[in-house]
């Protein structure tokens, strides 16, 4: 300490208070570190998602087959079109948000209340959208049966595409109640009951003889894989999932105990069960940020119709909540390169 | 910074059109995937996926220097905010990403199948 004193003085004068050192108020400033604090936060989310997709890196679902969906496009596989439609209605209410911020250095009150309006329809159209992707995520298209080693098994036709549960599954006349806690005894029930059972599916797969089961490990077209002679070469490619022969697709299926349709926290029809967990986590996460800073926003809307900043000369709040606004934006950027690009 | 008063729309504009256009680029590599990059590897990733990750630290620098106004800050703010995040993200990747691929590993070679 005895050292420091000796160059007190002029330190004094930067830290000792009554200034900005960093020229930036306190309550920015404050932001700013809540920003460095959330974005280590949503870092680490990343960080342990990229370690789960190496850990299965072979077995991992592939985004594009996933993410298909698009407003009244049914059955149309648009991979992407959706998610780069949100990237883009969540950029443009950063640009409002930043013109609203830019117009109250100007003082100029109606036109950051129209901008600050603009962004906060924004949020609301991109939380909306949010919702509508976990729908279609949550519901699922195909369907798909889970073995008793807990792989994932999906199924194509003789062309490779991929054929839904319900265009092949048989109707046996078998009957199964769901347990519901209503009649169960001590409270004992059991989630909803998939639209096929296991003996269905099989049966159907039976009838069914150009159906086969696509594997969720990636095909690599090298030498080792061509001697694989329970692969189906000619349709499986590289780079995508492997595609069985029908005998070895028979044997796979033989050993199915579940049917898994759509999306859960525990297993998914995707593939990977980290994968759904990961999803709805992250861009859960990233979803209720959106949310409060809507919520926040329409708060400063109002405090900017009120007058509030007027009367202070000063629309420093709303340059703010731009920043946490910015820095929303600035995760959904990430989350749209890791989740769906790469 | 917002004692100058001067308006920069001009600006504002001009990175929206540069985040779109990086973004529409983005959307489409990922639909068409040209086998060119895509089949090519660096450092144990493929070409594609350094390009979407470039790009969106390119994007990721615009929206920090322009729409959050870092540019406008002074130096010693600017490293405070950076400095620690890219040290630390680094950091973590690091150490998770090369334990991921040490796991990939075990379970590759390991005489237990573990997914069948």
């Amino acid at each position: 300490m005895g050292a420091t004193v000796t160059t007190a003085n002029s330190e004094e004068k930067t830290w000792g208070g009554g200034n900005e050192p960093f020229r930036a108020s306190y309550g920015k400033l404050m932001m700013w570190f809540f920003i460095v604090s959330d974005a280590l936060t949503f870092s680490g989310f990343l960080a342990a998602y990229g370690f789960s997709r190496f850990k299965f890196i072979d077995t991992w679902p592939l985004a594009d087959e996933v993410f298909t969906h698009f407003p009244f496009m049914h059955g149309v596989a648009a991979p992407m079109y959706y998610v780069a439609l949100m990237t883009f209605i969540l950029i443009f209410s950063s640009v409002t948000m930043v013109l609203a911020v830019d117009a109250g250095h100007h003082m100029n009150k109606s036109k950051v209340a129209f901008y600050m309006f603009l962004t906060i329809i924004g949020g609301f159209i991109f939380v909306g959208s949010q919702a509508w992707e976990w729908k279609n995520f949550i519901k699922g298209e195909y369907g798909a049966v889970e073995t008793k080693g807990g792989s994932l098994l999906q199924f194509v036709n003789d062309k490779g595409e991929r054929v839904a549960l319900a265009d092949f599954a048989a109707t046996l006349p078998e009957y199964r109640e769901r347990l519901e806690r209503s009649k169960g005894k001590w409270f004992s029930e059991e989630s909803a009951l998939p639209s096929f059972s296991v003996a269905e599916v099989q049966a159907g797969f039976k009838a069914h003889p150009e159906i086969l089961i696509r594997t969720e490990v990636l095909y690599k077209d090298d030498a080792a894989a061509k001697a694989d002679t329970k692969i189906d070469h000619t349709l499986s490619k590289h780079k995508h999932k492997t595609i069985l022969t029908r005998a070895e697709s028979e044997a796979r299926l033989a050993n199915a105990h579940l049917v898994v349709e759509g999306a859960n926290l525990v297993r998914n029809e995707y593939g990977s069960k980290l994968f759904a967990d990961f999803f709805f986590f992250i861009t859960g996460f990233h979803g209720f940020h959106v949310f409060s800073g809507v919520i926040i926003n329409i708060i400063i809307f109002f405090n900017v119709l009120i007058g509030t900043y007027e009367k202070r000369r000063s629309y420093e709040m709303v340059e703010k909540v731009g920043l946490y606004w910015h820095f929303v934006d600035l995760v959904w950027v990430f989350v749209f390169t890791f989740f769906y690009l790469v | 910074m917002s004692h100058e008063h001067v308006s920069n729309l001009k600006r504002i504009w001009m990175v929206f059109g540069i985040l779109s256009v990086v973004t529409i680029v983005e959307v489409i590599l990922g639909i068409v995937k040209p086998d060119v990059l895509h089949m090519n590897n660096l450092l144990s990733m493929n070409l594609l996926n350094w390009i979407f990750i470039i790009l969106t630290i390119f994007k990721a620098y615009y929206i920090v220097w322009a729409f959050m106004h870092m540019e406008g800050e002074k130096t010693s703010l600017r490293w405070t905010v950076v400095a620690p995040v890219i040290f630390l993200v680094l950091y973590l990747l690091f150490i998770l990403l090369v334990e991921a691929d040490y796991i990939y590993e075990v379970f590759k070679n390991a005489t237990i199948k573990w997914n069948f």
